[in-house]
């Protein structure tokens, strides 16, 4: 695939000005995502009242890619209940491994779609899925992601 | 060239050498064309092409003479052994070693810098002793010395490096002392494209009577190298890096050294008679060669080596520094372009940021115009640490490239430019 396409406007816009990012008072969740080959570093901040994600937002050091993943995510989730932001990571996540396809399967996703053609790029999958490795991570036992070992989008490390 | 007076470097360069009378060697330059365009492979430091010449022995090899090697009595093993042995005098001719025992072939230069650890560091090395590296090791420099500080008690001491990315030579002889027990330091940085200044490296040691183990993953298909001249006691290298197959790499040692270390894999061919009660080990190199090696990557080396020596280590240093300094040239040309690593002598090896952009993202749209670089920490992030950054863009060069494919390279990284802007 021609990487231009994923390299769009909207990517290019949140990487520039990415949304939700810095610090959140009083956050209820935290986590903290690693992408060692590539050296994306951010972490997550969440505010959950009544099972429902009412603040979140982002910081750290990352790609294009990664940055307008997360701005981008904490976009769509900002609002949604924990279930359905858990349910939109596993469709973001079946969507840039080549599982799903907005653009005829049902689902969710809506602008995410942007995303779809990360597919193509194995060696930048990982940046994609990284803000949604630590958003599961958030809700999770360990509150710290990484895109390798059994979390490799690639199946394995 | 014209015989105007105001020719410059570059021209002067490409009489020297032109990497267009040798280009037609590489196939893969080529056959390829990512997205549509054509190859323009900067990622050298990373591995390095293969020219015909080795393909054509590796398919001889194993059209006409393969069997195992040192075992039967049949023409395919004698055919075979003499093959592999005369690799190793192609190694040895290489490095200008005195001795063919002292070429021990390895799987790379990590296997290499791991079978000196183990063989030396193991046996010799005890509690509270130290080993002196450099801060711009690559990671098979740093990690295997950390396992030995781990199981030993060895405290690894680290030379710095200065902003330009040279080494701190005072610094560098102020880490000796009594407990100073082996040096382990590169001679070319993979990151940052630094030539250490390794023949006094090697005299500070022996001044103190340490042995010294130089890491030429990145020299040794770029520079001419002369371990007596240098008369370091080790020094290794990959054979991927050099034009030959993965898979082959050499060490070499000084006879002396290498006879008093312990093995490193224990197996076939490294003993001279094996019973339950008692095991009598092979004299150097077999000592340290167990088993069935990669034969054919080893002869496959021995031709790469030859290639080169060919060509010339000399012409091949001249017209990649030439490349070097037009690269940089032009790329400093650019707005925002940071390089990282403006050490005085230095490899073809150009690392550098674009902007605030992230390599990743400078990689991947560098591919889709055809030019290949490495992106990321290099297998070297202490030295990422030591100048700020997560990962850099590199390009790399060796000798079959050329000024046009750097003007590629730099019409590339402006278009990301625009991209970003």
């Amino acid at each position: 695939m021609d990487s231009k396409q994923l390299y769009q406007d909207v990517i290019l816009d949140h990487n520039r000005k990415p949304r939700n990012y810095g610090r959140l008072e009083n956050a209820t969740h935290s986590s903290e995502g690693l992408n060692p080959l590539c050296g994306d570093h951010i972490w997550l901040h969440l505010h959950v009242t009544d099972g429902a994600i009412d603040a979140v937002s982002f910081e750290g050091q990352s790609c294009a890619i990664c940055k307008a993943s997360a701005s981008m995510m904490t976009a769509a989730v900002k609002g949604k209940t924990v279930l359905e932001a858990q349910t939109l990571a596993e469709e973001f996540r079946q969507m840039t491994t080549g599982h799903l396809d907005p653009a005829s399967d049902p689902s969710h996703l809506g602008r995410l779609a942007v995303f779809s053609g990360v597919k193509d790029l194995p060696s930048r999958v990982k940046c994609a899925i990284l803000p949604w490795h630590t958003l599961r991570a958030a809700f999770g036992d360990k509150n710290t992601a990484t895109t390798e070992g059994d979390a490799d989008p690639a199946g394995g490390a | 060239m014209s015989a105007s007076a105001v020719s410059t470097v570059t021209e002067q360069a490409e009489v020297a050498f032109d990497p267009e009378s040798i280009r037609g060697d590489f196939p893969i330059l080529s056959n390829v064309h990512p997205h549509g365009r054509p190859l323009v492979y900067l990622d050298d430091a990373a591995s390095s092409q293969m020219p015909r010449q080795v393909i054509d022995r590796l398919v001889r090899y194993q059209t006409h003479e393969h069997a195992n090697i040192h075992r039967g009595v049949h023409l395919l093993s004698e055919t075979a052994t003499l093959a592999y042995e005369n690799a190793r005098r192609s190694v040895q001719r290489f490095l200008n070693a005195r001795e063919e025992r002292e070429i021990i072939f390895t799987t790379g230069c990590t296997e290499g810098i791991n079978l000196v650890m183990h063989g030396y560091g193991r046996k010799f090395l005890a509690d509270g002793d130290e080993v002196i590296v450099t801060h711009m090791e690559h990671h098979s420099n740093i990690v295997p010395w950390q396992m030995l500080a781990e199981e030993k008690g060895v405290k690894l001491r680290v030379a710095p490096i200065d902003d330009q990315g040279e080494l701190m030579f005072e610094s560098y002889e102020a880490l000796f002392n009594e407990r100073t027990k082996f040096v382990a330091v590169t001679h070319v940085s993979n990151a940052l494209g630094t030539v250490t200044p390794i023949r006094r490296m090697v005299e500070v040691a022996h001044a103190h009577g340490v042995p010294i183990l130089v890491d030429g993953a990145q020299a040794a298909p770029h520079l001419a190298v002369d371990v007596q001249a240098l008369d370091c006691d080790f020094y290794t290298f990959s054979g991927h890096k050099a034009c030959g197959p993965t898979g082959s790499g050499a060490l070499y040692g000084k006879a002396h050294l290498l006879e008093k270390m312990q093995p490193f894999k224990g197996g076939g061919d490294m003993i001279l008679s094996v019973s339950f009660e008692k095991t009598t080990y092979n004299v150097i190199p077999a000592k340290f060669e167990a088993g069935t090696p990669p034969i054919a990557a080893m002869i496959g080396l021995g031709a790469a080596l030859d290639y080169l020596r060919e060509i010339g280590l000399d012409r091949i240093a001249a017209h990649e520094h030439a490349l070097l300094e037009y690269a940089t040239a032009r790329m400093s040309e650019l707005p925002g372009i940071r390089i990282i690593g403006t050490a005085r002598e230095k490899a073809a090896v150009l690392s550098f940021y674009v902007g605030d952009v992230h390599p990743h993202d400078v990689g991947t749209l560098l591919n889709e115009e055809g030019v290949a670089v490495r992106t990321g920490h290099h297998c070297a992030q202490p030295v990422m640490q030591r100048f700020g950054v997560p990962a850099t863009a590199r390009a790399s060069f060796a000798f079959y490239n050329t000024f046009a494919e750097v003007d590629a390279l730099v019409a590339a990284v402006r278009k990301v430019q625009q991209l970003f802007g």
